[in-house]
C-alpha cells in the first residue's frame, strides 16, 4: 500500500472531484465536510510520503507500470515532497477556512466550488509530483483553469480580470509547451532524469537553446515575473477570500518550483551560466520585481491589493536565489518558497476574515481592528514580521541566506535592492498596523468617556483556526529551519556546487 | 535561402500562425477576437506538435499488423510515422477546448455586468462607476 502513496496524492482529490456533484446534490452542507476530509486525507499521505523520502531516498513510482522513459515517471524526491506537503497544508487550511466564508461569499455555489477547489489541488499536486515535461503542462493547464473558474466567481469585476489572466495564462502555457516540444525535436525524450542525461551533449544546439528560453518565459508568464506581472494583481484582488488564500501563497511558488526545475534538473545550471548567460537576466527582472513590487504595494490604498504586490516582490526573491546559481542562493530559493507559502497564507486568510467582518478591505477602515479582532491581528501581525524578515520566523532565515548568496557571488547592488526592498516592506505594512492599532476616528484619548468602546467580534472558529495554524506554522518553519536545510535542502544541491 | 525555407515550411507556417494569434491577443480591443487570437495560437502549436512526427521515407501509419500479442513480427521503425506527438496533442486540444469554454464562460459574465465586450469601452465604464462610488 505505501508504494501507491504516489498515485493516490493525485487520483484522491480528482475522483473526489467527480464525487462532489452527486453529494452536493444530495445536501449542499456536506460539500464543507467532505472537502475537510478529503484535504486532511491528502495532507497525511504528503506526510508519509515526505516521511518515507527522508527516510529512505528519492521514490520513482511508474505510472500503469510502463517503465521510464516511455512511461510518464512519478519522481519523488525532497524537493517534490516538501512541495506537496506545502500545497496541501495549504489546501487543508484552505478548506477548513472555506466553510464561513464561501456561505457568505459564494451561497448557493458551495458545490461548483468545492469541486473546482479538488480539481484545483489534483493539478498543483500533479504539476510537482510528475517527472514527465508534458505531463507538466497537462496538470498546469488543470491547476489553472480550476483557478480560472475559481477566481471569475469573486466580486462583480472578477470577470475581467478573470479574462487577462487567462489570456496571459494560456500565452504562458504555450510558450512551455512549444518549449517542450523543441526539446522532444532534439532528444526524443520527455522524461525530466533522461533528458537531464541526454542534453549535455546539445548544449550548443540553438533548438534547445530557444526550447530553454521558451519553457523559462512560458513559467515567468505563469508565476507573474517581472515585467510579466501585469493580470496578477487584479486576478487576485478580486478573487473569493478562501480562494485567494490559497491560489495567492500557492500558484505562483509552484511556478516557481518549475523554475527550480528547469535550471537545475533539466539543464545544468552551468548551460544557463556559461552557455546560454540567462541567469544574468532573470537576476536583473528578479530585482526589478522586488523593488517595483514594494513600490507599487506602498502605493495602494486597500490591504488587499497591497499583498497581491507583495507577492510579486516575493517572487522576484525566490527568482534571484534561483538566478544567483550558487549554494547559498539555491537554499534560499527553496526556503523562500516555504516561508511565503507559510506567510502569504496566514497573511491572505486574515485579510479574508477582516473582509468577512468589515465588508472591505480598505486601509482607512482598519481601525480598532487590534481589539476588535485581537487574534486574527496577531496572527497578522507574526505575517509581517516574517514579510520583513524578523527572526525567528522563517522569512529572516530565507533572506539572511539570500544575502549570504549575493555576497558569494559578488552582488553588491543587488545586496543594495534587497535592504531597499525590505525596508519597503517594512513602510507598506507598518503603515497597515498603524492604522489598525493606533489610529481613531476621535484622536482625544484626555477623557476616557470619549474612548470608543469595541467589542471583540472574531470570525468564527472555522476560519480563526486555520488563521492562528498558519501563523504558528510560520514560526514553526523558522526554528526548523536548520532541519528543512539539513533534510531537505542539502540534499537537493545538485554536484560540484 | 529559398531552399531553407522550403526545407522547413511547417515550421515557418506555424510560425506565422502563431504570430497572427500573439497579434491579435495583444492588438485586438474586442475580447471575442482575443480569444479567437488565442485559439489561433493554441492551434499553431498543435499544428507544430503534429508535423514533427513525419520522419523521411516514412509511410505507414502507426497499425502495426500482429501486434496486441498476435505472433511477434519484426517491425523497422523507420518506416512508420512517430505517434507520440499526435497522442500528445490530442490532451493538448482538449485542454484547448477548455480553456475556449472557460473563456467563453467568463465573456458571458462580463457581458451581462457591461453590455459590451470592448475593452475600451469597458474600461470607460469602470472609471464611471468608480467616480459614481457603485
Amino acid at each position: 500500500m505505501p508504494q501507491q502513496f504516489p498515485a493516490l496524492i493525485i487520483v484522491i482529490p480528482l475522483l473526489a472531484a467527480l464525487l462532489t456533484a452527486p453529494l452536493g446534490a444530495l445536501s449542499r452542507r456536506l460539500c464543507y465536510p467532505w472537502l475537510v476530509l478529503i484535504m486532511g486525507l491528502t495532507l497525511c499521505l504528503a506526510l508519509a510520503i515526505i516521511g518515507q523520502v527522508i527516510n529512505s531516498g528519492p521514490i520513482s513510482y511508474h505510472m500503469g507500470g510502463w517503465e521510464p522513459p516511455w512511461g510518464i515517471e512519478y519522481k519523488i524526491d525532497q524537493l517534490n515532497a516538501l512541495m506537496m506537503v506545502l500545497i496541501t497544508g495549504a489546501g487543508f487550511l484552505g478548506a477548513l477556512y472555506s466553510g464561513p466564508s464561501f456561505e457568505q461569499e459564494l451561497p448557493g455555489r458551495q458545490t461548483l466550488a468545492t469541486t473546482l477547489y479538488f480539481l484545483m489541488i489534483t493539478g498543483l499536486l500533479g504539476i510537482v509530483i510528475t517527472g514527465d515535461l508534458f505531463n507538466v503542462f497537462v496538470f498546469l493547464e488543470i491547476a489553472s483553469l480550476s483557478g480560472y473558474g475559481l477566481i471569475a466567481c469573486g466580486s462583480a469585476d472578477a470577470p475581467l480580470a478573470t479574462f487577462r489572466y487567462i489570456i496571459m495564462g494560456t500565452i504562458g502555457a504555450s510558450c512551455y509547451l512549444l518549449g517542450v516540444g523543441y526539446l522532444y525535436i532534439s532528444t526524443g525524450s520527455l522524461n525530466l532524469a533522461d533528458l537531464h542525461n541526454l542534453l549535455p551533449q546539445l548544449y550548443h544546439s540553438r533548438v534547445v537553446l530557444t526550447a530553454g528560453a521558451l519553457m523559462l518565459v512560458g513559467i515567468s508568464l505563469k508565476m507573474a515575473l517581472f515585467p510579466l506581472h501585469a493580470w496578477l494583481p487584479e486576478a487576485y484582488y478580486e478573487a473569493p477570500s478562501a480562494i485567494s488564500g490559497v491560489v495567492a501563497p500557492l500558484y505562483t511558488k509552484v511556478g516557481g518550483y518549475l523554475m527550480l526545475r528547469i535550471i537545475y534538473n533539466l539543464f545544468e545550471p552551468r548551460f544557463f551560466i556559461e552557455i546560454f548567460p540567462i541567469t544574468t537576466i532573470l537576476s536583473w527582472a528578479a530585482v526589478c520585481a522586488l523593488l517595483i513590487g514594494s513600490i507599487y504595494a506602498i502605493a495602494q490604498k486597500d490591504l488587499k491589493k497591497m499583498l497581491c504586490y507583495s507577492v510579486i516582490a516575493q517572487v522576484g526573491y525566490i527568482v534571484l536565489g534561483i538566478a544567483l546559481a550558487n549554494r547559498a542562493g539555491f537554499t534560499s530559493a527553496i526556503l523562500t518558497i516555504v516561508n511565503e507559502v507559510c506567510t502569504k497564507s496566514c497573511i491572505f486568510l486574515a485579510t479574508g476574515a477582516i473582509i468577512y467582518r468589515l465588508g472591505n478591505s480598505r486601509i482607512d477602515n482598519l481601525q480598532h481592528l487590534y481589539r476588535r479582532m485581537p487574534l486574527t491581528m496577531l496572527a497578522f501581525t507574526v505575517g509581517v514580521f516574517s514579510m520583513v524578515g524578523i527572526p525567528p520566523t522563517c522569512g529572516f532565515f530565507s533572506k539572511l541566506y539570500l544575502l549570504f548568496g549575493c555576497v558569494a557571488a559578488g552582488q553588491w547592488s543587488f545586496i543594495v535592492a534587497l535592504l531597499l526592498s525590505t525596508i519597503l516592506n517594512v513602510i507598506y505594512f507598518f503603515r497597515v498596523i498603524k492604522a489598525a492599532c493606533f489610529e481613531d476616528p476621535q484622536p482625544d484619548y484626555s477623557r476616557t468617556e470619549d474612548y470608543p468602546q469595541v467589542e471583540v467580534e472574531e470570525v468564527p472558529a472555522a476560519m480563526l483556526i486555520p488563521i492562528l495554524i498558519a501563523a504558528s506554522a510560520i514560526v514553526i518553519t523558522g526554528l526548523g529551519s536548520h532541519w528543512i536545510i539539513i533534510n531537505i535542502i542539502n540534499p537537493m544541491i545538485p554536484v560540484g556546487f | 535561402m529559398l531552399e531553407f525555407i522550403i526545407s522547413k515550411y511547417n515550421f515557418w507556417f506555424y510560425v506565422v500562425l502563431m504570430m497572427i494569434g500573439l497579434f491579435a491577443m495583444l492588438a485586438k480591443r474586442n475580447l471575442v477576437k482575443k480569444l479567437i487570437g488565442m485559439n489561433i495560437f493554441q492551434t499553431a502549436i498543435i499544428l507544430f506538435y503534429v508535423s514533427i512526427g513525419v520522419k523521411k521515407g516514412s509511410v505507414h501509419v502507426p497499425i502495426i499488423i500482429g501486434g496486441h500479442g498476435h505472433g511477434v513480427q519484426l517491425i523497422h521503425a523507420a518506416d512508420y510515422l512517430n505517434p507520440l506527438p499526435h497522442v500528445l496533442m490530442l490532451t493538448a486540444i482538449v485542454v484547448s477546448i477548455a480553456t475556449t469554454g472557460v473563456a467563453l464562460a467568463v465573456m458571458i459574465l462580463i457581458y451581462n455586468r457591461y453590455q459590451t465586450l470592448n475593452e475600451d469601452e469597458i474600461i470607460h465604464i469602470r472609471q464611471a462607476r468608480q467616480e459614481a462610488g457603485v
